[in-house]
C-alpha cells in the first residue's frame, strides 16, 4: 500500500515534471497551425499552414538564419579546434599546473555573456584602430566579431567535452605508434584524431546549437549581421505572430528528427558490434549477415515514421486551402459581433432610460453607475476585445466590427498587429 | 628478415628528480639474443626499457645500438619496436591494418598491406582473423598481433615489456615457448621485461638481475640459479633456504661459516665473490630446497643440518618438508617422487645433508621481499 502509493507519487511526479519541460513547446507547436492572427491554442479556429508560408516569406528571418548558420559555422570550427588544444594542453602540463590551468580555462564560462559581448567589442576595436584600419574593416565585420566573441566561452564547453574523453585515452597508443615509425603528426592524425571523433561531433554540435540561440553576447557584436536570436527578439518587441510559432515548431521537429537519428545510428552500432561477434571468421573477411534495419531498433521505426508523417504533412500543406474554413469563421465572428453590438445597444438604452428615471427620481445626484463602454478603459479588459481588433486589422474590418474597439480607451494600442497594419 | 644487433647500455643514469630509477647500468647484448631483465616491480626495469626505445633521455651515459650512439635520436626513428605491457593495440582498427600500421606510415599500398598482414597472420597462427577488431580477439591472440604488429616494422631489436602479466597460467606457460620460438625464427635481438623468473629462466639466453635501479648480476639463466652474486640474486630466483652467520674459515673455494641456529657449515663461495671474503665477515648461505636429501639419523658435520620438521605436503613431483628454520622463516626441502615409500616426520627431528657444492656462501644483503 506504501509502495504503491509511492509508485504513483513518482510517476504524477514524472507527469508534471515533463508537463513542465514539454508543455510550452506542445503549446506553441499547436498554435503554428491555428489561424488566429495571435498565437493561441484555444479558441480553435482553422488548420491553417500559412504561418510556415509567412515565415518563408520573411526576409529579415530568413537573413537571420543565413547569419545564424554562417556564425554558428565559423564558431564549431573556431572552438572545437580551440577546445581541443585547450584539452590536449590540459593532459599535457605539469601537474602542479594543472587546477590553475583548468580554472582559467573554464572562467569564460562563469563570465556573464553581456561581458564577454562588451569586451570583444572593445578589445577588438582598438586592435583596429591601432592597425590603423577603417570601420568597414575585416576585425569589426559583425560576423567575425560574432564568432571570436561567442568562441570565447564555447570553446571551453568543447573543451570540457573533449577532455572527458581524452581522459580515456592510453598515451601508450600514441607511444606505439611513434615506436612503428609514425612521426608525432601522423600519430595525431591517425590514432589520437580517430579516437576523439566522437567527442569532436558531441562538441560540435554544442558548439553549434550554444552558438545558434545566443543572445546576449551576440547582441553587442552582431554589427550588420544580425543572427536569428536578434531578428526574433527584434519582432517580438513588435508584437508576435504564429510565424514564430512555426519557425519553433521546425527547430522542435529537426531536434526531434536528429535525436531519433542519432538514437537509431548509436542502436544500429550495437546490433553490428553483436553481429559481427557471433560472426565465423570467413563471415567477418566476406559478408557477414547484418540485421535488417529495423530489427530490435525502434528509434529507426519511429525515425522512419516521423519522416513519413512530415512528408504527407507538407504533401497535405501544399494542397490544402483553410480559405472556407476561415470565412466560416470571419462570417461567425462577424455574427457574433453583431449580436454584440445589438446586445451592448441594448443595455445603452436601457441604462439610459433607467439614468433617465433616476435623474428624474433623485434630481443630480451622480451615484449612477457609468456606463461601461465610456470608461477609461473602455472594453480592453472585457475578454473579447482584442479578439475583435485583431480580426479587425487582420482581415480588413468591416465598419459594424471596429465599434466596440474604437470606444476603447487605448484603441488598437495593445492590439499586437496594430503595427503591422498601419 | 633483417638481423639482429646488439644493444649496449654505458655507465647508464636516470633520474626523476631526486629519485634515482637506474643506476650506472653497463650491459652488453650481443646480436641475436634472447636478453631479460629480471626484477620486482619498480626496480627499474621499464625505465631501462624505455631508454633503449627511446622515450626517455638518460641522465646520464649512452644507450647504443649496433654501435650507435642513440643519444638524441626519437623512438620513431630507433631500429626498435616495442610490444606494451597493455600491448597497445589501436582499438578502432582492425587487425590487419594494426599489424600492417607501420607499413601506412611509409605509405604503403592498401594490397601490399593486406598481403603482408596475411603472411604475419599465418605466423602467428591467426590465419583469416584480419578483419576482427582487437576487442573482437582473445586475449592470447591480441599478445600475437602485437608481436606481429612490431614485427611488421622489421626492427633489429625487439622490446617486450611483461606482455605475457596478463594472460593466465597456462597461456603464459605457450605463449613462452612461442615467443621463443618466434625469436629464433626471425633471429633478432629481443629484450625482454619480467618480474618472473620462471620466464625469464626459460626463454632468455642471458638475464640481467635487477634490485632498485641496480643490476646485481648477468649472467645466463644456470650460472644465475646456481652461482647468484649477492643475496638478492639468490632470493628472487627460485626458492632458496637461507642460512644467516658468519665466515669462521676460508679453504680455498670454500669457507667454514658458522650459522646462527644450525652450526658450523660449510660451503661453496661464488664465484664473484671468491677471494673478497674474509674470516669474520657476515654472511649468507644458501641452499636450494631440491639440494637437500635426508641423512641417517645420527649423522653429524660440517654439511649435516639437523631441524624440526613442522609440516609436510605432496605436490606431486616431489614431497614438501618444512622445518623450523631462523627468523621466523621456514626451511623448505624437497625430494624427488620416485615412487619410494615416504614416511611423516611431522614433530620428529630430521637431519638433513647437502653436498658443498650445492650451498652458495655470498656476502650477507638485502633479501627479496617474499
Amino acid at each position: 500500500m506504501n509502495n504503491s502509493f509511492l509508485r504513483i507519487s513518482i510517476w504524477v511526479y514524472l507527469a508534471i515534471f515533463f508537463l513542465y519541460l514539454l508543455g510550452p513547446l506542445v503549446i506553441m507547436s499547436i498554435t503554428a497551425f491555428n489561424s488566429s492572427g495571435f498565437p493561441r491554442m484555444s479558441p480553435w479556429e482553422c488548420l491553417t499552414f500559412q504561418w510556415f508560408g509567412e515565415l518563408f516569406q520573411d526576409q529579415r528571418i530568413l537573413n537571420g538564419i543565413k547569419n545564424s548558420l554562417i556564425i554558428g559555422i565559423g564558431t564549431v570550427i573556431l572552438s572545437v579546434a580551440m577546445g581541443l588544444a585547450g584539452a590536449l594542453m590540459l593532459t599535457q602540463i605539469w601537474p602542479k599546473l594543472r587546477a590553475t590551468y583548468y580554472t582559467v580555462i573554464i572562467a569564460p564560462i562563469l563570465i556573464p555573456g553581456v561581458v564577454l559581448g562588451i569586451s570583444t567589442l572593445v578589445f577588438w576595436d582598438r586592435i583596429n584602430r591601432m592597425l590603423g584600419l577603417g570601420a568597414d574593416s575585416f576585425l569589426s565585420n559583425g560576423i567575425f566579431l560574432t564568432v571570436i566573441g561567442q568562441s570565447t566561452f564555447i570553446a571551453s564547453y568543447c573543451m570540457l567535452v573533449l577532455v572527458a574523453r581524452l581522459q580515456r585515452y592510453d598515451v601508450a597508443l600514441t607511444e606505439a605508434a611513434l615506436d612503428l615509425g609514425a612521426s608525432h603528426a601522423q600519430a595525431f592524425r591517425k590514432i589520437l584524431l580517430p579516437f576523439m571523433r566522437p567527442a569532436i561531433a558531441s562538441a560540435a554540435v554544442l558548439a553549434f546549437l550554444a552558438s545558434f540561440e545566443n543572445y546576449n553576447t551576440t547582441t553587442f557584436t552582431f554589427g550588420e549581421y544580425p543572427t536569428l536570436t536578434i531578428e526574433l527578439a527584434q519582432k517580438v518587441r513588435y508584437g508576435i505572430t504564429p510565424a514564430i510559432s512555426a519557425l519553433a515548431f521546425i527547430i522542435v521537429a529537426l531536434t526531434v528528427f536528429f535525436a531519433l537519428l542519432n538514437e537509431a545510428k548509436l542502436k544500429r552500432q550495437e546490433l553490428v558490434a553483436a553481429a559481427r561477434k557471433n560472426a565465423t571468421v570467413e563471415e567477418l573477411a566476406g559478408k557477414i549477415k547484418l540485421p535488417s534495419f529495423f530489427t530490435g531498433n525502434i528509434a529507426a521505426v519511429l525515425l522512419v515514421a516521423f519522416a513519413v508523417v512530415t512528408i504527407t504533412v507538407i504533401g497535405t500543406a501544399a494542397t490544402y486551402s483553410p480559405a472556407q474554413c476561415i470565412a466560416d469563421v470571419r462570417e461567425q465572428k462577424q455574427l457574433e459581433a453583431e449580436q454584440r453590438i445589438q446586445e451592448l445597444r441594448k443595455q445603452r438604452e436601457e441604462r439610459r432610460k433607467q439614468q433617465e428615471a433616476e435623474k428624474a427620481g433623485q434630481g443630480d445626484a451622480q451615484t449612477a453607475p457609468k456606463p461601461s463602454n465610456n470608461s477609461g478603459f473602455g472594453n480592453v479588459f472585457a475578454p473579447n476585445s482584442l479578439d475583435g481588433s485583431e480580426n479587425e486589422s487582420n482581415e480588413g474590418a468591416s465598419e459594424t466590427e471596429s465599434e466596440p474597439s474604437n470606444n476603447s480607451g487605448f484603441g488598437g494600442v495593445f492590439d499586437p498587429n496594430s503595427l503591422k497594419s498601419d | 628478415m633483417s638481423a639482429g644487433v646488439g644493444v649496449d647500455l654505458e655507465n647508464l643514469w636516470i633520474r626523476f628528480g631526486d629519485f634515482v630509477a637506474v643506476r650506472d647500468a653497463n650491459v652488453n647484448i650481443n646480436g641475436g639474443d634472447f636478453f631479460s631483465f629480471l626484477g620486482p616491480s619498480g626496480c627499474g626495469k621499464t625505465t631501462i626499457l624505455r631508454a633503449v626505445s627511446g622515450f626517455l633521455e638518460p641522465s646520464e651515459g649512452n644507450v647504443l645500438i649496433g654501435g650507435k650512439n642513440m643519444r638524441g635520436i626519437g623512438p620513431n626513428k630507433r631500429p626498435t619496436a616495442l610490444i606494451f605491457q597493455n600491448l597497445a593495440l589501436f582499438p578502432l582498427m582492425k587487425v590487419w591494418e594494426n599489424i600492417t600500421f607501420s607499413m601506412e606510415i611509409k605509405g604503403a599500398s592498401s594490397a601490399e598491406r593486406r598481403k603482408r598482414a596475411d603472411e604475419l597472420l599465418d605466423m602467428i597462427a591467426l590465419p583469416g582473423q584480419g578483419d576482427k577488431l582487437p576487442s573482437e580477439l582473445s586475449g592470447g591472440q591480441r599478445q600475437r598481433v602485437a608481436i606481429a604488429r612490431a614485427l611488421c616494422a622489421e626492427p633489429h631489436v625487439l622490446l617486450l615489456d611483461e606482455p605475457l602479466s596478463a594472460l593466465d597460467l597456462k597461456l603464459r606457460q605457450h605463449m613462452r615457448t612461442e615467443l621463443r620460438e618466434i625469436q629464433q625464427r626471425v633471429g633478432i635481438t629481443f629484450i625482454y621485461i619480467t618480474h618472473d623468473q620462471g620466464e625469464a629462466l626459460t626463454m632468455s639466453d642471458n638475464i640481467a638481475v635487477m634490485r632498485a635501479g641496480v643490476i646485481d648480476q648477468i649472467a645466463d639463466g644456470k650460472t644465475i640459479y646456481n652461482d647468484p652474486n649477492t643475496a638478492f640474486a639468490a632470493s628472487f630466483v627460485g626458492e632458496n633456504n637461507v642460512f644467516r652467520g658468519k665466515i669462521k674459515q676460508v679453504m680455498g673455494t670454500e669457507a667454514l661459516i658458522s650459522t646462527n641456529r644450525s652450526g658450523d657449515l660449510v660451503a661453496r663461495i661464488s664465484t664473484a665473490n671468491q677471494g673478497k671474503m674474509k674470516e669474520g665477515d657476515s654472511a649468507m648461505m644458501f641452499i636450494r630446497p631440491e639440494a637437500f636429501a635426508i641423512a641417517p639419523k645420527a649423522a653429524s658435520g660440517d654439511h649435516f643440518v639437523t631441524a624440526r620438521v613442522n609440516h609436510e605436503e605432496f605436490e606431486g613431483n616431489v614431497f614438501n618438508i618444512f622445518t623450523e628454520g631462523e627468523g621466523g622463516k621456514e626451511i623448505k626441502v624437497s625430494i624427488p617422487n620416485h615412487g619410494q615409500s615416504f614416511e611423516d616426520h611431522t614433530g620428529q627431528n630430521i637431519t638433513l645433508e647437502y653436498k658443498t657444492d650445492n650451498a652458495v656462501i655470498v656476502p650477507a644483503g638485502e633479501l627479496a621481499a617474499e
